[in-house]
């Protein structure tokens, strides 16, 4: 069993990645097949993305064990009013800095869902918004 | 298709990675929107694209793409070369519009990803 744990600074896209970066690192020294590997940093990345799009600031938390992969983002920000209108493809509220970076675009939650076995998003408006994901390794 | 050759028929720079010029290619994407781009499923892709930021580097690095083309005369930062040169990817600058540089490859045999 491993841990890991990652800061994450609202608004500071030089670093957006970082985080997904080091976790992809890992998982290639653990051997992992790097099918699974893409789709679990795509997951991560996507994620990692939304908390310097959206949130002030926001903590990674990641477990690995021999069978599955668990990763926890904890944002502080606005929050989502409408979890279920933020996961319709299109739908977003992203600022136009962060449409210049190539995102914005209302792929990065269903991009989630798509990338990860389990996913389960909880928030509260002006508080933050927390998910989780779980990709299994043997498949 | 080598790198060597995508180089030579769009009159392009490689700003970095040249260890990779003979690598094979076969599939092309062109996008300027990475949550696209990370949509992308198919190995060994090159990215063709007008944007040219820290992200684009980052969302390759995690789509496994190590081969691209920015289009448009847009050019790679000092940051954007060591990033890539750490993932080991090559980066290339070409002048043409996205839609010059998509025809020049596709008539050339490169693949679309669907």
């Amino acid at each position: 069993m491993m841990h890991f744990e990652y800061h994450v600074e609202g608004g500071n896209f030089t670093k957006a990645g970082a985080a997904s970066s080091q976790l992809k690192k890992i998982l290639k020294q653990l051997n992992v097949d790097p099918k699974i590997i893409k789709r679990i940093v795509v997951a991560l990345y996507e994620a990692e993305v939304n908390i310097v799009a959206h949130a002030f600031e926001g903590d990674i938390f990641i477990d690995i064990d021999t069978e599955k992969i668990g990763i926890k983002l904890v944002d502080q920000g606005p929050g989502i009013a409408d979890i279920e209108l933020a996961m319709q493809k299109g739908y977003s509220t992203a600022s136009p800095s962060v449409r210049e970076m190539g995102f914005g675009a209302g792929m990065g939650l269903p991009n989630i869902k798509n990338n990860s076995d389990e996913l389960k998003i909880t928030s509260q408006v002006n508080i933050g918004t927390t998910v989780e994901l779980v990709t299994y390794l043997n498949q | 298709m080598k790198i060597r050759e995508v180089v030579e028929l769009l009159n392009a720079k490689v700003v970095s990675g040249q260890a990779l010029l003979d690598a094979e290619v076969e599939y092309c994407f062109a996008s300027d929107l990475m949550s696209d781009v990370l949509t992308v499923e198919t190995d060994n892709l090159m990215l063709l694209t007008g944007l040219a930021n820290l992200q684009t580097i980052r969302t390759s690095e995690m789509s496994d793409i190590s081969k691209i083309i920015f289009v448009r005369k847009k050019k790679a930062t000092d940051e954007m070369i060591k990033l890539a040169a750490e993932n080991e990817m090559i980066l290339i600058e070409c002048d043409y519009s996205m839609f010059k540089t998509s025809g020049i490859l596709y008539k050339s045999g490169l693949k679309p990803v669907y």
